[in-house]
């Protein structure tokens, strides 16, 4: 069955859009939430594993204190209360992913509530109130063998990689954002963007929504324009990406207005995002019937963090966001322009820690905003999504600033580091893209051009030294790039003074 | 001589092998003897034990005589065998928590317990039998056939522990380790004539103990004198970081007041008969026991007076909310995707037909009651009156012997309302066989110590009857100390141990 889509525009005239976003945030610690394995991405399947993460019979969780600091920093950073006193809980379903058949989560009783996040949207401040920030761990990961497009219904068998399981979670969940209006996805998109922003800046996470560091569930309901009312709800599971994120949010209010415009209800359950198309698709049912069983988890002692160490951790946050931009603006002698495109391009952080890997305002500004612009618009991702970290693009400018490259060879780094291929010096040598440096070939091409330049090499010769260009270019040309153009101009000057 | 060396006690065994009077090889081979001379089969004989390592505590003897012989001994127990209830993890040896679902699972891992009684030096004799998972109170719910009472072979052994109390009466163990929800060491120790201590929840690990119930599990010892239990009870204690609910009290005072009580002195306790585990329905010579056991503490000194816990005749109903729902959500692992049983039906290979399946065929009728009962207590609507309810209830429980504890300072109550009944008898009545732990209960919902020690045999069968002393959280020692006063003056006026009277067994055969 397809749903009828309303196109954007009359969907916001007709109707207000609530949206819900529960982020999950997976913690970057050195060990996993209730057990001493490691919590690093990757690995052999199976080989980060231990009675406690694979629930072994007998086998007991005991808390992660480092999540435990994370989930509050988080929390303070939301601008939520910590609780004095708070429990684990049981979910209760059954899962292969899931070792004990009950993910070890908390309920009712969250470490951090009640906070907020203000972002901005085309110049408008939208505040996001924050219901709550738990922990919880995470499940295996599936994998289904055979069939056609890698899920469960065709499969032959399933495979299950316990390595995610128990890894530890943050999941922040919002109150209904309403009066977003047509803004709903810009907004979404915004607030996800933030919490990444801020899951950076506390350094909590690796924060790769490509790897899925970062999930996005985006719920949506639609209500007649102006009744005050929420509408049922729709709960797209697993959205990678910022980009995702706004167009979830634009393709479910379409369909949402189609199945009310025709006098249907929308049905509540979990519905699947597709990178492809954009669209959705139906998950499975989750009516109010579906019951976890929530219950304190007996195996653990609740969880008390001392009024005295929330205070430590508060004075550990990281500057808030507005004035961290002035004053990085003031640091960087960026104009008010500069410093728009940046956080517009949702490059800021990358900028920063461009800059903090070493390479120049200006320099980390100009890779960014230029050339991986052009490459994540061309790949259809985020800027930070793209496969090139900072760090890389740091170590790219430093290769430029020490001659090794030019900016056009460097270019074609960035091919080398986006196909993974290696290290900026290990694309270097393998693509054979180092500037020339032997001044022998080098002196001998700026002869070639002069000799076959004869007319240019007059006009320098009388002292029309803007002429230069050409030969340079004809030089570039001839040592296919690889050339430093610096050099060859003073060599072509030097030859025709 | 081997005969000799199996009626020794824990301690006598220790003190023979630092004497060097024999040899934990001869200890450990006198006690295979005996598992093999009387443990017999499913269908006869005592059958106490699931699993027997002959081989591997064979080793770990002869291992222990040599770093006796290098002067390098571990523990006072080292060399002193030992046998270890099915539900505890033991790293190589089968553990099946005496449910199908789990035959043939090796752990690749040691419980907290089993590896302190490892590095002690302390040779395991094999996996006792029990009730599946833990549920029940005669040893008759084991998927692998039940454990008969050596005092007589028509007659459960108690449970869920029976296998490990068994084991200890039949002289095929010195030691045993037990786990206690509702009552599982204490009640097995009362109608085995045995000695089984439930101690404060939090002092033991309860780390590899496959959960029945977390929030009421403990792991204790299974003896046939108060003194070793003791021992065995400072070798397994104390904080472990693996269990975050275990606590960080010493436990280094149960030897020394095991050792004072049995000089007999208990000048100035106060001790409280708790009025509400006793009267109609029990057992006329399990009560008269029991009184004798009281006068006998007045003569020894105590300040006996009555005790009122009137929250008490609510302790099986919170029981059998709160155990059903932990085990429905600890029991979910059991699926047949990692380990165990796996039951693939005709025609339907999904993960989920398999886990209906293989669930289906791998747990017991007990077993599968406690789920739904579980299931029911935590769904949605009907938490807050079930489990919600309970939990209150529970707490209050827990007033009431904090209100008790102000004005004493042990509680006693028979153990059990009964002495051993009939295989059988109570297999089709669920309700009477839960009420076999009316007096064992309220402890493990108040998370306080108890011992059962023997208090002679009722009139009417000649069967062992329990005496049960309760104290204050972290206040074991005084179970010690009251256990072995009790312990010393009956087996002067008996004139020798309990299990004297025991009849011999004899093999299978």
């Amino acid at each position: 069955m397809t749903d009828m889509l309303v196109p954007f525009d009359d969907v916001v005239a007709s109707y207000d859009p609530a949206l819900g976003l529960e982020i999950h945030v997976e913690l970057n610690t050195n060990t996993k939430m209730f057990c001493g394995c490691p919590a690093s991405f990757g690995g052999e399947p199976n080989t980060q594993v231990c009675p406690t993460c694979l629930g072994l019979p007998g086998a007991m969780p005991v808390v992660n204190g480092k999540a435990v600091e994370s989930a509050i920093r988080i929390g303070l950073a939301l601008n939520c209360d910590i609780a004095e006193w708070c429990r684990f809980a049981r979910k209760n379903y059954f899962y292969p992913d899931m070792p004990k058949n009950f993910q070890t989560s908390q309920y009712d009783e969250p470490i951090a509530f009640e906070g907020y996040l203000d972002v901005e949207v085309e110049g408008e401040t939208f505040r996001i109130e924050i219901e709550r920030a738990h922990m919880e761990e995470d499940t295996g990961k599936s994998s289904h063998v055979g069939g056609t497009d890698g899920r469960i219904h065709g499969a032959d068998y399933s495979l299950v990689d316990y390595n995610r399981a128990g890894i530890p979670l943050i999941e922040i969940v919002t109150k209904p954002i309403l009066g977003t209006g047509e803004k709903a996805p810009l907004v979404a998109k915004a607030y996800v963007s933030a919490i990444r922003d801020l899951i950076v800046a506390l350094g909590v996470s690796d924060a790769r929504m490509d790897q899925g560091s970062i999930r996005a569930d985006v719920n949506l309901s639609l209500a007649p324009k102006g009744s005050g009312v929420l509408g049922t709800r729709s709960e797209t599971k697993n959205v990678n990406s910022l980009r995702s994120v706004e167009r979830a949010v634009r393709f479910e209010m379409s369909r949402h207005a189609g199945i009310l415009d025709a006098g249907g209800s929308v049905l509540q359950e979990t519905r699947h995002f597709h990178e492809n198309d954009g669209t959705t698709s139906s998950g499975r049912e989750k009516s109010d019937a579906e019951d976890y069983r929530y219950f304190p988890e007996p195996d653990l002692v609740p969880v008390a963090p001392s009024r005295e160490w929330v205070e430590e951790l508060r004075a550990t946050l990281p500057e808030n966001p507005a004035a961290k931009r002035a004053r990085l603006q003031e640091e960087w002698g960026f104009t008010d322009l500069d410093m728009r495109d940046t956080i517009g391009a949702g490059a800021l952080a990358l900028v920063e820690e461009t800059v903090a890997a070493g390479a120049a305002p200006q320099a980390a500004r100009k890779w960014w905003l230029t050339e991986l612009t052009r490459r994540a618009n061309d790949a259809g991702v985020e800027l930070a999504e793209l496969a090139v970290i900072p760090a890389q693009v740091a170590a790219v400018q430093a290769l430029v600033d020490a001659k090794t490259i030019n900016d056009k060879l460097a270019r074609q780094v960035f091919d080398g580091l986006l196909a993974g291929e290696g290290t900026p010096e290990e694309i270097i040598a393998a693509r054979g893209l180092a500037v020339v440096s032997d001044e022998g070939a080098l002196s001998a091409a700026v002869d070639k051009a002069i000799a076959e330049n004869p007319d240019i090499a007059d006009k320098i010769r009388d002292g029309k030294v803007a002429a230069a260009g050409a030969l340079i270019g004809a030089v570039m040309k001839e040592m296919r790039g690889q050339a430093d153009a610096g050099r060859v101009r003073e060599l072509v000057l030097e030859k025709l003074a | 001589m081997s005969d000799e060396l199996i009626k020794k006690t824990a301690a006598e065994l220790a003190d023979a092998l630092a004497a060097g009077e024999t040899t934990s090889v001869e200890v450990t081979r006198a006690h295979l003897d005996r598992i093999l001379e009387v443990d017999g089969t499913a269908e006869s004989g005592v059958h106490a034990f699931l699993h027997v390592d002959a081989e591997g505590a064979l080793t770990q003897a002869a291992e222990s005589d040599a770093r006796r012989t290098a002067g390098r001994a571990r523990h006072l127990l080292d060399g002193v065998p030992i046998a270890v209830k099915d539900v505890l993890a033991t790293q190589g040896l089968p553990t099946t928590c005496g449910s199908k679902i789990l035959e043939g699972w090796v752990p690749p891992y040691d419980a907290t317990v089993v590896r302190r009684i490892k590095d002690a030096g302390l040779p395991i004799l094999g996996k006792t039998n029990m009730d599946e998972f833990a549920m029940g109170s005669s040893t008759e719910h084991s998927a692998y056939g039940p454990t008969r009472n050596p005092w007589d072979q028509t007659r459960i052994p108690g449970g869920s522990g029976g296998g490990s109390a068994a084991a200890v009466a039949a002289f095929e163990a010195p030691l045993a380790l037990g786990t206690d929800t509702g009552g599982s060491i204490r009640q097995p120790g009362a109608v085995t004539g045995t000695v089984g201590v439930k101690p404060t929840y939090g002092g033991v690990s309860r780390y590899g103990l496959v959960a029945l119930a977390n929030s009421l599990d403990q792991v204790g010892p299974v003896t046939r004198t108060v003194l070793d239990s003791a021992l065995l009870h400072e070798l397994i204690g104390g904080h472990d970081p693996l269990d975050s609910t275990s606590v960080d009290a010493p436990v280094d005072g149960f030897v020394a007041a095991a050792r004072q009580g049995a000089t007999g002195d208990l000048k100035g306790l106060k001790v409280g008969v708790i009025k509400e585990l006793a009267g109609e329905g029990w057992q006329p010579g399990v009560m008269q026991r029991f009184a004798e056991t009281v006068d006998l503490l007045t003569e020894l000194g105590a300040e006996v007076t009555e005790v009122s816990c009137p929250t008490f005749v609510h302790a099986m109903a919170t029981y059998y909310l709160i155990l059903p729902a932990e085990c429905s959500s600890n029991l979910a692992k059991f699926d047949a995707m990692r380990y165990g049983l796996r039951v693939v039906p005709d025609g339907d290979p999904s993960a989920e037909a398999v886990m209906k399946a293989t669930r289906d065929a791998g747990f017991g009728d007990e077993v599968k009651r406690r789920i739904m009962i579980g299931t029911y207590a935590l769904s949605s609507g009907y938490y807050d009156a079930y489990y919600g309810q309970a939990q209150k209830v529970r707490t209050l429980i827990s007033r009431d012997f904090a209100a008790a504890f102000e004005g004493v300072d042990v509680l006693v109550s028979p153990t059990s309302p009964t002495t051993a009944f009939p295989l059988g008898e109570k297999l089709d009545d669920p309700l009477a066989m839960y009420l076999q732990d009316l007096a064992t209960i309220p402890a493990n919902l108040a998370g306080v110590p108890g011992i059962s020690v023997p208090a002679g045999l009722a009139d009417e069968d000649g069967l062992p009857v329990g005496f049960q002393v309760l104290a204050p959280a972290l206040a074991d020692d005084r179970l010690y100390r009251v256990g072995a006063a009790v312990e010393a003056a009956l087996t002067d006026r008996w004139g020798g141990p309990i299990l004297a009277k025991a009849p011999t067994l004899e093999g299978p055969r």
